[in-house]
């Protein structure tokens, strides 16, 4: 696949006058529904680890690892208000909105990330810290400074950022990486590509109109439906092996298996439809199936907590070992 | 000196300002959660006031340390 780079000037537009920002400006800025996913996962990954955190360290590697996460949206807004001017749905952002200027966005973004990744390391240890540092890096720097402007792959290799919090989660407890946490992040890794594809099948015009190299506009929509339905079926095996380790067992397993068959199905669909009958349903079936991965990634999550609690229980644990035949490697 | 007269800045600011004292008073007060847990470890803390405790003696025979 050729890579294809799309040079979008900064300064394409005078920055609409900065007013008077209120509170909830500053915590948009921080994106806080990207927050709420991380910390999500964050907490799965701390509560399922092997070993205990102090409720306090737990809270506090909780959240300053949501804020290590808003820190990287506000540098990435910072950065892309240029194109999120373009962009309907990002036009309202703060900076585009006019409400912050893009320096103090910088600056709190900086500030933010500092202050987050330092208090992480107090809080449990340092490899934690040091991954919520790569984390910031990776979205702030190769994801929105360099892949998403220059790279169709850029929602592939850009969607580790989004994978690393429950990985951090299981560090913060652990103090290292495992097979465990592995899957995790693959398991975001690999949804990320198809959920974010599903999205831009059907915001096609908002791509497109920023040049932002989305593969819709780069490679064509049949060749981003070829993919989603690529991605998927590669994020089932990820998805079923987690299944077979220390955080997985039968409840995982059996909605894992369905929740995957679904997710496939829908690819499928996806991948069969052409672009009329997509235009003539208002791209129900994308819109469909972009729904539906957000509740597969939160169930397959809640499914992971969900063995922990049962394994609560002595002869649910002894049944659950069973299922656990990859924790020999 | 007090400010005595209101102006219309202090008004659109009152909410940001209410928010940045509600966040920095709950980092302080995490901050001192998490002081409190790491130096406790999950035991109880015994403050030391300057005369000799045996019970908080490790080299004490008669009080043994956990």
């Amino acid at each position: 696949m050729t890579d294809v780079r799309v040079d979008v000037p900064k300064a394409a537009a005078p920055l609409a006058e900065t007013g008077e920002a209120q509170f909830g400006d500053y915590v948009a800025l921080l994106k806080p529904r990207v927050m709420s996913l991380v910390v999500f996962t964050a907490l799965v990954g701390l509560l399922v680890a092997p070993g205990a955190l102090h409720p306090i360290e737990a809270l506090a590697a909780i959240i300053f690892i949501a804020l290590g996460a808003g820190a990287s949206g506000a540098l990435n807004m910072w950065w892309d208000a240029d194109i999120d001017r373009i962009m309907k749905r990002t036009s309202r952002r703060p900076i585009p909105a006019g409400k912050i200027a893009p320096s103090e966005a910088m600056a709190l973004g900086f500030a933010l990330s500092g202050i987050s990744v330092i208090m992480l390391w107090l809080a449990t240890n340092a490899l934690a810290a040091a991954l919520l540092a790569f984390t910031i890096f990776f979205y702030a720097v190769i994801y929105s400074m360099w892949l998403k402007r220059a790279t169709p792959q850029n929602i592939v290799i850009g969607g580790a950022a989004g994978a690393f919090p429950p990985m951090i989660g299981w560090v913060a407890v652990t103090g290292h990486v495992s097979l465990e946490a592995c899957l995790m992040f693959m398991l975001i890794f690999m949804w990320t590509p198809p959920h974010f594809w599903a999205l831009a099948l059907f915001m096609k015009s908002d791509y497109h109109k920023a040049n932002v190299p989305m593969l819709t506009v780069t490679h064509g929509r049949k060749a981003t439906r070829a993919h989603i339905l690529v991605y998927t079926i590669a994020l089932v095996p990820f998805a079923l092996a987690a299944g077979f380790t220390s955080i997985g067992g039968p409840v995982y397993l059996t909605l894992a298996l369905g929740l995957n068959l679904m997710f496939v199905q829908g690819a499928v669909a996806i991948w069969r439809r052409d672009e009329a009958r997509a235009e003539a349903d208002s791209y129900a079936t994308e819109k469909r199936v972009f729904r539906f991965s957000l509740a597969y990634l939160f169930v397959l999550f809640g499914a992971i907590l969900a063995e922990r609690v049962l394994a609560l229980i002595p002869a649910y644990a002894q049944f659950a070992a069973q299922f656990h035949i990859l924790e020999v490697f | 000196m007090a400010i005595t007269r209101e102006h219309d800045l202090h008004r659109r600011r009152a909410g940001r300002n209410i928010g940045l004292a509600v966040v920095l008073v709950a980092f302080i007060a995490l901050v001192f959660g998490l002081t409190i847990a790491k130096v406790s470890g999950g035991g109880a803390l015994q403050a030391y006031d300057h005369s000799y405790r045996p019970a908080m003696d490790p080299d004490n025979v008669r009080f043994p340390q956990r």
